[in-house]
């Protein structure tokens, strides 16, 4: 075992204001890698990143095609952006994505929620954005913990080695 | 790489701890490594590593979902016998390499 003067870190408290694959996804895997690893993991859902636990949208989560510079087609080749707006390709692009995680052993995010709790991770909703896209509480997954302000969301991040996350 | 003794046999293991050779494993030499991290092995934990074992010789990416999806525990319930590490420490008492594995 290699020595290091660092204390390892305990706890990451992880916010996720977008509702693409991408961020939806990065946020996911962070709380999970933290719980795996043996530490606390908080995450909190706000804006858009709200799909991502709304039982209606959950499943439909997606990857934009126009404005994503990194966007290519398989074999690297170039995806301009006037192709992304026709209709039909976000959601190829999208299922192409999803079907390439799947492979790899990414669950849906249905699923990933549920390996999240069950390791000890607590996911929650932003109160203000819940407000604001007119949600209610049964319009959430049931691994939501609960509707917070963001002010109780901090009130649950503190203590010794513990990071905050805005993806 | 160091060699260190379990259950009275030399073992090879890496700098976190991990066998480097699989085929030394016994369940003596799991029930010590899992001591060393304060957890005493039951019938459960060596289905587990039984499994986990198999996968490894497969050569099948590990993941807790596979685990979980393998019939013997729930994701829960892999995290209840392998507290603050399902998948990093049930494949380390099983002797195989620490999976590269983000989930």
């Amino acid at each position: 075992m290699s020595t290091t003067n660092e204390s390892p870190l305990k706890k990451v408290c992880i916010i996720c204001a977008k509702g693409t694959i991408e961020d939806v996804y990065a946020t996911l895997v962070m709380a999970n890698g933290a719980v795996m690893e043996g530490m606390e993991a908080k995450v909190f859902f706000t804006f858009f990143g709200l799909d991502a636990i709304t039982k209606k949208q959950m499943k439909r989560i997606k990857t934009a095609t126009v404005g994503n510079p990194a966007m290519r087609a398989p074999g690297g080749l170039p995806f301009p952006t006037i192709l992304g707006m026709i209709p039909g390709v976000e959601a190829g692009v999208s299922a192409m994505m999803k079907s390439q995680m799947y492979k790899l052993d990414i669950p849906p995010v249905d699923e990933f929620l549920e390996m999240i709790t069950a390791g000890g991770g607590e996911i929650y909703a932003c109160k203000l954005a819940m407000d604001m896209f007119k949600l209610e509480k049964e319009d959430l997954h049931e691994e939501v913990k609960g509707v917070l302000t963001i002010g109780d969301f901090y009130g649950k991040c503190g203590g010794d080695n513990t990071q905050i996350i805005f993806t | 790489m160091a060699t260190k003794t379990y259950a009275g046999q030399a073992v090879e293991v890496n700098e976190e701890g991990y066998m480097t050779d699989a085929s030394q494993w016994n369940k003596e030499i799991a029930s010590e490594l899992a001591k060393e991290d304060g957890i005493d092995l039951t019938d459960k934990h060596f289905e587990v590593l039984e499994f986990l074992r198999a996968a490894n010789e497969k050569g099948e990416t590990l993941t807790i979902r596979r685990v979980g999806k393998s019939g013997i525990v729930d994701i829960k319930g892999l995290y209840q016998l392998f507290p603050g590490g399902p998948l990093k420490f049930s494949s380390k008492f099983a002797g195989i390499p620490k999976p590269a594995s983000c989930i």
